[in-house]
């Protein structure tokens, strides 16, 4: 038996792996550690992946994600550091309220996409002109290179990595949150709020990456084990590995940075249009604004749509998509078996005469063709606050 | 009483007769994880030791099964379709992938027996 992905030994003459500050309790909670992003971080608990995914889905799962880059765009005042981010990524922020939260792009200058971000603004009337970034964790040196000089000489680039995060995840993470942070109840989907979490001054937003409703907290790294064992005390909170974090993400339609999204495609092949706000499309001014303008006029020769195979055998990643004649009009960037969802789903990008939903389409498994028709995402309907 | 070989990349064979019963060990369950997906070859089909006789799939990853002699598939155990979760729950038993018809006796004993096997998982 020989897997044929997942990597799972390090590299000898790489550096060695980083830690995030919870990472002597996963070991201790009998995790089973993968190199990741540069990091050793539990893939999965003794629970398991399935029945991590379903705890999640059903109750609440807690997730270290302190590996992601965390970071402050620091200006004199919120104009000022909105469009020097705006120069950087198509989203509205100008716009953003105080308090709240938006899902973004950091574009190079043929409109792909470098990496994928949460930009928040503070909801501190103190911190006018400061907005949080949380960044992909492979991506976070390379975003911070490319950002720092793009910046004009009154916006700084703060790295907080003195921070630890964490996400709480589910339908119970309401009730377990509120019980050490009452505040957090009141708090609305992609919302942002400093309160104290079991005692600790810490960063909350009601947002995550599952399809479920919930939160994610930042505090200091030296802090963050305090809010994370709290957490676990409730019998409905449990910790959850990455590999049920990419399964929840893949039934809710989230894409994978590296994967899903990448240079080589823009935000409306990949079907993020509703993350480019009203006056940014009409405006333009971000990196390859002149392509993707064309691109919302005109279309896009291919697009990202999700897919859903009809028996039982799951697409992985690179699985070549055909029309039921034979010819190849796309690739799977991600694939797998949907715990909720109780059988396979991928995400791909097809020809744009293929992408309409109930269209059928083959997937090559092994050589051989796989009926698959093309489905609205997510796969699993979201549990959102809104 | 029938006797157990083992491959070094986990799979298993209990011979009885001229028959082989071919699945994973109880060690490649518990790496894999939860099994979501386990395609099998067709009854008939001649395998080849160390060729591919079946895939395995967890929520992670597809990993291949191989042939740990070679021979015809004689049986596959179709009950693995509706429930593959029986890998994880019972590998040695009701979670048997096929049933392969010795063609060379002599492969056999190139593999490892249960006391080889569990001293060589110990050095993983």
């Amino acid at each position: 038996m020989a897997a044929e992905a997942e990597a799972t030994t390090h590299d000898a003459g790489a550096p060695a792996p980083l830690k995030t500050p919870l990472h002597a309790r996963h070991v201790t909670l009998g995790a089973r550690m993968v190199p990741f992003a540069g990091y050793d971080m539990p893939v999965q608990y003794p629970m398991g992946i399935l029945t991590e995914h379903n705890w999640t889905r059903e109750k609440a799962g807690l997730f270290d994600v302190s590996h992601m880059g965390q970071a402050f765009l620091i200006g004199p005042d919120h104009e000022t550091t909105a469009k020097a981010l705006e120069a950087l990524i198509p989203a509205d922020i100008l716009n953003l309220a105080p308090g709240k939260q938006r899902y973004s792009q950091l574009l190079n200058e043929e409109g792909g996409i470098l990496d994928d971000l949460m930009v928040t603004r503070s909801a501190d009337p103190d911190e006018d002109g400061a907005l949080y970034l949380v960044v992909n964790a492979a991506c976070k040196e390379a975003d911070y290179a490319h950002i720092e000089p793009r910046l004009p000489p009154n916006v700084k680039l703060i790295r907080a990595e003195h921070r630890g995060l964490i996400a709480l995840q589910g339908p119970g993470a309401e009730a377990a949150l509120a019980a050490i942070a009452p505040d957090a109840a009141e708090m609305g989907f992609m919302t942002s709020r400093t309160m104290k979490v079991a005692g600790i001054k810490a960063n909350v937003s009601r947002s995550g990456y599952t399809g479920e409703d919930g939160y994610e907290i930042s505090a200091a790294a030296t802090k963050i084990g305090e809010i994370w064992d709290t957490l676990l005390l409730d019998a409905n909170v449990k910790p959850i590995g990455l590999g049920a974090r990419d399964s929840l993400r893949l039934e809710a339609g989230l894409c994978l940075y590296g994967h899903d999204i990448d240079t080589t495609t823009s935000p409306v092949e990949a079907a993020l249009n509703w993350s480019i706000q009203k006056r940014r499309r009409e405006e333009g001014g971000f990196p390859g604004a002149a392509r993707i303008q064309r691109e919302f006029a005109e279309g896009t020769s291919r697009i990202r749509v999700g897919l859903k195979p009809e028996g039982r055998a799951p697409a992985r990643e690179g699985t070549e998509i055909a029309t039921p004649e034979g010819e190849v009009i796309g690739t799977v960037t991600s694939g797998g078996f949907g715990p909720t969802l109780n059988g396979p789903c991928a995400m791909g990008y097809v020809a744009k005469a293929h992408s309409a939903p109930g269209t059928q389409l083959n997937l090559i498994v092994r050589g051989k063709p796989l009926p698959a028709v093309v489905a609205t995402m997510p796969f699993v309907p979201n549990g959102y606050k809104r | 009483m029938a006797e157990t070989r083992y491959t070094k990349d986990h799979e298993y064979i209990r011979i009885e007769g001229d028959t082989g019963t071919v699945g994973i060990s109880d060690y490649a369950q518990g790496q894999l994880g939860d099994v979501v997906f386990v395609e099998l070859p067709a009854v008939g089909k001649a395998l080849t030791k160390g060729g591919e006789a079946a895939v395995v799939e967890s929520v992670k990853a597809a990993s291949e099964v191989y042939a740990p002699i070679s021979g015809e598939v004689v049986e596959v155990n179709g009950e693995l379709e509706a429930t593959p979760g029986t890998v994880n729950e019972d590998p040695a038993g009701k979670g048997w992938f096929l049933k392969i018809k010795i063609a060379d006796a002599a492969e056999l004993e190139g593999l490892m027996n249960e006391a080889e096997y569990q001293n060589y998982v110990k050095t993983l």
